[in-house]
């Protein structure tokens, strides 16, 4: 395959980064509150709440900045996918502010209906933004239609096909598993032992999601597996991919946990990168008339502009990834429920 | 209703609703970096206790903006598709330095801010305070930077035709120093801090009036005037500066501030009245002639550009714009006035003695966030009926794709999902302060009242 270092590739490759940032960090919040169900006790409840107390916010950012970076190099991509996913996208925000409403209020109350209810509204508001992010991507996997004006002419109900809800249930799944892990490294205890069994089932849940995504996506999608015929080599990052989630059991059953998460972490990244690889240079793929498609170039900025950002991004960069980093670190170990907790 | 009408009440209330936040946290973030700072000097635990109550009500007004916020970066693309394709190019770099150097800033040493006070140093701790209130201000940075240059726009050139036509950047400096950013930044930033004052204000207010937390109520309210006296007269300031820069960038928008028509005479300035913009006329109206002629040209005889200079679809609706800007003015100048009263009342040393002032106090916390509110509707229902003045028009600016039942389906959800929002504010903020700053919250679940029946039991 062709491949140039010119901007709007190192662009496409710098919004990838991001929603794999975003994927790793909000992933593992969303899928520990897609398992908050599965345990009763009220403590072990908030324990599971507090584990993604002080990160839940920060690791929406990066959706704010991803967002924002969208707009800023691809605005044709940021203006055609937001507006022709309206009412996907208005049902996401809803459930991502009713999400947050149901962290703040959940322990305010004492009462067992209070919190029985709100942690209800958590889990199933996390579940949901998984799906109809999964369902999102789905649709650009596969191609949505476009007209010759850049405009989506298709409809809500077209964006929810069958691949794009497998590929939804796919994201939900992978974030489950993603959580299990974290969960295990946040907490001790009866309630790590119970986290720990989860990790095998969320394990199993997604491959099975995961090779009947790849079968369809090898039979009904094939422009996604072009660079992969040309480009052999390519294939070593599913090789990879499958490595990383074999390596969990092993680094569960060692109780090296964090090195468990790496590996769910390498996991989602490997998948993103496929998911690129497929894409590149198109972004969104019109399906029919793939001319209208909107590649990396044809919905880019001006060299200018992404020059310039490009310059506030490598100054940036380093703080960004230095305060992460040091912001995990301070709040390393395992959950304590504390008066200031949720 | 149009598609135009209903995307633009959509954004109007949504950016309204999300604007209450915003403004506290970047208030709140100056008073907790001055009242630390003070900790850290004196040694004095009070200061300490104040910076912790303060920065919970700051991390309740941070989690409401981001959780609005992220609706508004949604909705440029999402209702605003034409223009997000106009404008992408030149708000590119602004967005991508606000990214960068402002949320990730503000939110990643927030959880220090708030969680981290047993795990770090106070100098560390402090540290993260004052990155958290610069994250704040420096997200107001590029935004007002951003919405200046649909006011101003400069640095860029057209590129393209019809529909394909969209503004490119062509000097970086240029686009962030356009005519009016700097100006309408200090503006907006000296009303974010009236909006945080007001709220220490008001609180320390009312904990007075109910004769709790003494101590901490007088020497919070102490340090929040301070900020608002000085804020509300610098507001003054870059209010008359924002004036004088629209005189020449933006004529329609400040001949309907004033509701003036005739680009021949003289400009007077209104105290209030009522527009008929039919007749041109305005109703009930008291004015000082030729002093908006004065404040601009320093001179009352001179002529200033009025709407009839335009043509009929190139000005905005002008009693709107009339009613908002007024009563920013005066609500303006009544915090003035609050502030400097109560530090004339601190220097006699009678603050706290008038009961009636104490209630003022609890009720202006009020005043800045109107003013912000009508400020914003002044500015930007002034621009109309151009999105990005005189390169683009709103009623173009539109997506393509949506058609209004879906507007009015997502309204829908927002109403709802606001007032949710509001009332959990609310709750949670009446809460915090009812409990007050001297214990730690606690919330026994049913789990912790068991434990401790037991934890007696078996103690027996």
């Amino acid at each position: 395959m062709e491949f140039t270092f010119d901007l709007n590739t190192i662009w496409f490759i710098l919004i990838g980064v991001l929603l794999a940032g975003y994927a790793i960090l909000d992933g593992f919040d969303l899928g520990v509150g897609s398992l908050h169900l599965f345990v009763n006790e009220d403590e072990d409840r908030r324990i599971l709440i507090n584990s993604i107390g002080p990160v839940w916010d920060g690791n929406e950012v990066w959706l704010v900045t991803g967002g924002g970076a969208l707009f800023a190099a691809f605005p044709h991509v940021y203006a055609t996918v937001f507006s022709g996913f309206y009412t996907a996208f208005m049902l996401l925000l809803f459930v991502l502010i009713f999400r947050a409403v149901a962290i703040e209020f959940r322990s305010k109350q004492p009462m067992a209906w209070w919190r029985k209810s709100w942690d209800i509204a958590f889990s199933v508001s996390s579940i949901l933004i998984a799906l109809l992010m999964g369902v999102a991507l789905g649709n650009i996997i596969q191609g949505i239609p476009l007209g010759a004006d850049k405009e989506f002419q298709g409809t809500f109900l077209g964006l929810l096909n069958p691949y794009a809800i497998l590929v939804g249930i796919t994201t939900v799944a992978l974030f489950m598993m993603h959580g299990s892990i974290y969960l295990a490294m946040k907490t001790e205890g009866h309630l790590q032992e119970r986290v720990t069994k989860w990790i095998n089932n969320t394990i199993i849940f997604f491959v099975i999601t995961y090779v009947t995504t790849t079968m369809f996506t090898l039979i009904y999608v094939p422009h996604m597996t072009e660079h992969f015929k040309s480009t052999p080599l390519l294939f070593i990052v599913a090789v990879l991919n499958m490595l990383a989630i074999a390596n969990i059991p092993r680094e569960i059953h060692l109780k090296k946990y964090f090195l468990a998460f790496l590996s769910s972490c390498a996991s989602i990244v490997a998948l993103l990168t496929l998911f690129a690889l497929g894409l590149f240079p198109d972004i969104v793929i019109s399906n029919p008339n793939p001319e209208y498609s909107l590649t990396i170039y044809n919905a880019a900025s001006s060299q200018k502009t992404l020059g310039i950002m490009l310059t506030i991004a490598i100054i940036g960069i380093p703080f960004v990834l230095a305060y992460t980093i040091s912001i995990y670190w301070v709040f390393r170990g395992k959950v304590k429920l504390t008066p200031m907790s949720y | 209703m149009s598609t135009e009408i209903l995307a633009r009440l959509q954004f109007a209330f949504t950016i309204g609703f999300h604007y209450i936040y915003p403004p506290l946290s970047i208030g709140l973030g100056v008073i907790l970096v001055i009242m630390e700072g003070m900790y850290l000097k004196t040694k004095n635990p009070l200061f300490e206790k104040m910076t912790k109550f303060w920065v919970k009500i700051f991390a309740l007004t941070f989690a409401l903006g981001v959780a609005t916020g992220i609706v508004m970066e949604f909705e440029f693309g999402t209702n605003w598709a034409t223009y997000s394709r106009f404008v992408g190019d030149v708000f590119g770099s602004a967005l991508a330095a606000e990214g960068i150097f402002a949320f990730f800033l503000e939110s990643g040493f927030l959880a220090i801010l708030v969680f981290g006070w047993e795990k770090v140093s106070p100098r560390v701790h402090f540290f993260s305070t004052i990155m958290v209130a610069l994250g704040a201000m420096m997200s107001a940075v590029w935004i007002v930077v951003a919405n200046s240059w649909q006011q101003t726009p400069a640095g860029y050139h057209i590129v393209g035709e019809g529909l394909n036509a969209r503004a490119e950047i062509t000097d970086f400096w240029g686009m962030v120093f356009n005519p009016s950013s700097m100006e309408r930044l200090s503006h907006t930033l000296s009303g974010a801090w009236l909006a945080g004052a007001f709220l220490v204000i008001s609180v320390s207010a009312y904990y007075l009036l109910k004769k709790r937390h003494i101590d901490f109520a007088k020497n919070s309210i102490k340090i929040a005037l301070i900020v608002a006296t000085f804020a509300s007269l610098f507001q003054l300031f870059t209010g008359h500066q924002s004036a004088v820069g629209i005189s020449k960038t933006q004529p329609a928008k400040l001949a309907a501030f004033e509701a003036h028509f005739d680009s021949s005479a003289a400009a007077p300035l209104y105290l209030f009245g009522w527009v008929n913009e039919k007749n041109q006329e305005v109703k009930f109206g008291v004015a000082i002639p030729g002093l908006l002629s004065y404040l601009i040209y320093g001179d009352s005889h001179k002529p200033v550009t009025g709407l009839n200079a335009f043509n009929n679809n190139d000005i905005p609706p002008v009693n709107i714009v009339f009613q908002s800007y007024h009563l920013m003015v005066a609500i303006g100048f009544t915090l003035i006035a609050i502030s400097l009263f109560s530090i004339f009342l601190w220097w006699r040393k009678k603050l706290f003695d008038h009961k009636w002032f104490l209630y003022v106090l609890v009720f202006s916390v009020l005043g800045p966030q109107l003013a912000n509110q009508l400020g914003w509707i002044s500015a930007e229902v002034g621009r109309q009926p151009w999105i990005v003045y005189n390169l683009l028009r709103t009623s173009e600016a539109l997506s393509k794709a949506v058609e209004s039942s879906q507007i009015v389906f997502s309204l829908i959800l927002f109403g709802l999902i606001y007032l949710l929002l509001f009332i959990l504010f609310i709750y949670l903020l009446n809460e915090k302060i009812q409990h007050g700053p001297d214990h730690p919250e606690t919330i026994p679940s049913e789990y912790e009242h068991k434990k401790t029946v037991l934890d007696r039991n078996i103690g027996e």
